[in-house]
């Protein structure tokens, strides 16, 4: 039995974006929060992120590394049609990362600067990847509807992902600042819900391909389950915040979960929708593949290094597990 | 818009990229092993000074590490949304090299750096420095792939050719071409020099401001010490670079001391106006003999000039330049630290003027590391890859428009890290220097950073 590599590929290149989406998604919806909150809250924001937000940005480079390494044919095509948007999202790259430095070791007005420019930084990470996203789903296609539909995605991206901030907060703070998320994560909800309905409702309409592999009688019934199980998680989310805040329930990493949960459904819903496309409607997997000698040597390397990766990733979070610490530089 | 300008658009904006970027790791892949020294000798005497200086220096890593970070992540994707035809054609070599960058660099230091700076009370003391170290290896390590694979596209062995690309036969050939260990020795030296300057260059900053900081002192010493030991040595290997090129890319020699005929016992250059156009040199001073007694180790050795290898040859006078820059800034280092070290050697702290010196050559390790990059990478042209793939068949269908909106952003983006990044360093390096009239009582009371 001989591996279907490009397909192996897939599943590695899509958990490693699906990775990166929920870990920096997480810290840069905190980010986001940030204008929503006071000076101390703010400081306590960032402790709760500043030991992880460079690893969870690595899993980006490696999620377009791998789209690089094994499909070197699409990695052009996709990165030169989405050139301004990928131009935008690396400038805000730029500014948040150097952000968490500078903010704390900058003088006078330059430090209050670069506390903006972490939240804008990320703010525009986020949106230019909803661009992205929307750009990608409809084949690059340009006009005026594809434009907006692209903002609605953007929209959708910055909400999911201020939710994840949101929820994360519950779990690594506590007071006021946890009290605060609660509410926040009600607000993302109800963002969240109105984006996932309309990307849900706008993308069969703007895309015949993904029409055609949702609206599929009868399989479109065992389909339906996707959204009921990202209904479910949505409730499920605002009831264990709603605890939370009332004192009921300890377990205050619930609806971090449930908001993970709700991305892997989103993220399962497009994968289905693209598969078996690496440029939508124009590229398939196999098409675009590298030569299998090279596949190889980077999937042994892969498995041999992900699980050492993994380890001291789940190392690093018990390290810095625990409600975070009201600031964590020494200025 | 020409093609010919949207190809000197993305180049441009590559070299601006690039040469942003190369600023920070050739400061931290040293630092980081400077930060393991620091650290151990903590761990061995427990001393409250030795901690300050870590912390301090670590500060200083963490900001050029983050603005490492980020300017490479933007690298990364320089692949794709200006280089397609890079990957279309050498993917199969190119990408792998990438991918182990990332598995096996990225995460280790972007992880462990987090223990590092914020986990020093959280973890056990051999974690910390452990983890130190691991950041340090991570640097390293991420420097070995990525030379690796710029020494492949300057001196590429060991692949196959396969429908039109190329396709990877060899791994260790390809891993260790002929280049390869002269260049990344020269990097990883050239990195050591960097770091060292800065090290006294700041150190010698906050001296000027606190006089008696016995700290900064101890750091001064520490960083003429190791460049004047690597200045010397980095001499040598890059020597032994030059001779290792003469042997695989004989026209970048050639452009280098601008021979423009092939010639018996060529003359070495010091100084000229290379004409590339009347293929001459205009106002040349020369010694007589000196390029084949330096190149061949003979008075009358042959040395292949720049008509030997046309049309596929590098344009002369930025190698010319650059070459001479480099090796003159490396001589001023070696001279620089040699006398510093005669200064300092009985522990005391040298007089105004040698610290004023050191203060200025604070960054004199970027502008020969940025000339000697200058001097390979162009050497390089009119090849992305050498023999395989031309640069100007591998740029991207991205227009002018959209190129000089991204250059654009680069460029304003780049200049507001740069000098937010001076001025935070300066800052950190006089920091706290006029609160106190005895720094030595303020060492004693330890790690009020």
């Amino acid at each position: 039995m001989s591996l279907d590599l490009p397909v192996i590929f897939t599943i590695l290149m899509g958990a490693a974006i699906l990775a990166y989406v929920i870990l920096d998604g997480y810290d840069l919806g905190v980010a986001m929060l940030m204008p929503a909150a006071t000076a101390d809250e703010q400081e306590r924001m960032v402790a709760s992120i500043g030991p992880f937000w460079d690893a969870n940005q690595t899993w980006l480079v490696l999620g377009v590394g791998l789209l690089l390494v094994a499909f070197p044919a699409a990695h052009g095509i996709v990165m030169t049609a989405l050139y301004l948007p990928v131009i935008a999202m690396l400038v805000g790259l730029m500014l948040r990362g150097v952000s968490f430095e500078f903010r704390v070791k900058a003088e006078g007005w330059q430090r209050e600067m670069w506390h903006w420019l972490l939240w804008f930084g990320s703010f525009v990470m986020a949106a230019a990847q909803g661009l992205m996203l929307a750009s990608y789903i409809t084949g690059f296609e340009s006009g005026f509807g594809y434009f907006l539909f692209g903002l609605v995605v953007a929209g959708g991206v910055c909400g999911g992902y201020v939710l994840l901030g949101a929820t994360w907060l519950i779990w690594r703070t506590d007071g006021t600042l946890q009290r605060k998320a609660v509410a926040w994560t009600h607000w993302g909800l109800l963002w969240v819900a109105v984006g996932i309905a309309f990307v849900s409702l706008a993308t069969p309409i703007v895309s015949e391909t993904v029409y055609h592999k949702w609206f599929d009688f009868p399989r479109t019934l065992a389909l339906m389950l996707l959204p009921l199980a990202t209904g479910a998680a949505w409730v499920w989310i605002w009831r264990t915040a709603s605890a939370v805040r009332r004192g009921t329930a300890t377990l205050d990493w619930l609806p971090f979960v449930g908001a993970v949960a709700l991305f892997v459904l989103s993220f399962a819903g497009l994968a289905y929708s693209l598969f078996p496309y690496v440029v939508m409607d124009r590229m398939t997997i196999w098409e675009a593949a590298a030569h299998p000698s090279s596949l190889k040597v980077v999937l042994v390397g892969a498995l041999v290094v992900l699980p050492f990766i993994v380890g001291y990733t789940i190392y690093a979070y018990r390290v810095f597990r625990g409600k975070a610490p009201a600031s964590l530089y020494e200025r | 818009m020409e093609t010919g300008e949207a190809l000197l658009l993305a180049r441009a904006q590559f070299a601006l990229n690039i040469s942003f970027h190369i600023l920070f790791p050739s400061i931290t892949i040293a630092l980081a092993w400077i930060l393991v020294y620091f650290r151990t000798r903590y761990a061995l005497t427990g001393e409250a000074a030795w901690l300050e200086t870590y912390k301090l220096w670590t500060k200083i890593f963490a900001l050029t590490f983050a603005m490492g970070v980020v300017s490479g992540v933007v690298m990364s994707f320089q692949f794709g949304t200006n280089w397609p035809g890079f990957m279309n054609t050498v993917g199969n070599v190119a990408g792998p090299l990438l991918a182990f960058e990332v598995l096996t660099a990225f995460f280790l230091e972007a992880t462990f750096l987090g223990v590092m700076l914020f986990g020093m009370n959280r973890v056990p003391g051999w974690m910390h420095l452990t983890s130190t170290v691991l950041v340090a290896a991570g640097t390293t390590l991420s420097a070995f792939w990525i030379l690796a694979l710029n020494s492949w596209m300057q001196t590429p062995v060991g692949h196959g050719m396969s429908e039109g690309q190329i396709v990877a036969a060899d791994w260790w050939q390809i891993l260790f071409t002929p280049s390869f260990p002269y260049r990344f020795t020269h990097m990883f030296l050239a990195s050591g020099l960097t770091a060292a300057f800065v090290v006294a260059g700041l150190s010698a900053w906050r001296l000027l401001k606190a006089p008696r900081d016995t700290a900064a002192a101890r750091t001064l010493r520490a960083g003429i010490v190791i460049a004047a030991v690597l200045a010397p040595v980095q001499a040598f290997v890059g020597d032994q670079h030059g001779l290792n090129t003469l042997e695989h890319q004989p026209a970048k020699i050639a452009a280098i001391e601008a021979i423009w005929k092939t010639e018996r016992g060529a003359p070495l250059v010091l100084f000229a106006i290379p004409n590339e156009k009347e293929q001459r040199n205009d106002f040349s001073i020369e010694i007589p003999r000196g390029a084949s007694l330096i190149l061949t180790h003979s008075l009358d050795g042959e040395l292949k000039g720049l008509d030997e290898f046309a049309p596929d040859v590098p344009p002369v006078a930025p190698l010319f330049f650059g070459f001479r820059l480099m090796v003159g800034m490396g001589v001023l280092m070696i001279a620089l630290s040699w006398y510093g070290a005669w200064r300092v050697r009985n522990g005391v702290v040298p007089p105004q003027w040698l610290l004023w010196t050191f203060a200025a050559f604070t960054f004199s390790g970027w502008v020969a590391t940025l000339a000697g990059w200058y001097v390979t990478e162009i050497g390089r042209q009119p090849w992305l890859v050498t023999g395989i793939l031309r640069t100007a068949d591998a740029v991207g269908p991205v227009g002018g428009a959209q190129l000089g909106a991204s250059l654009t952003s680069y460029i304003i983006t780049y200049t507001l890290l740069l000098a937010a990044y001076l001025v935070v360093l300066t800052h950190l390096a006089g920091k706290g220097a006029g609160e106190t009239g005895a720094p030595a009582g303020r060492l004693a009371k330890g790690v009020a950073a």
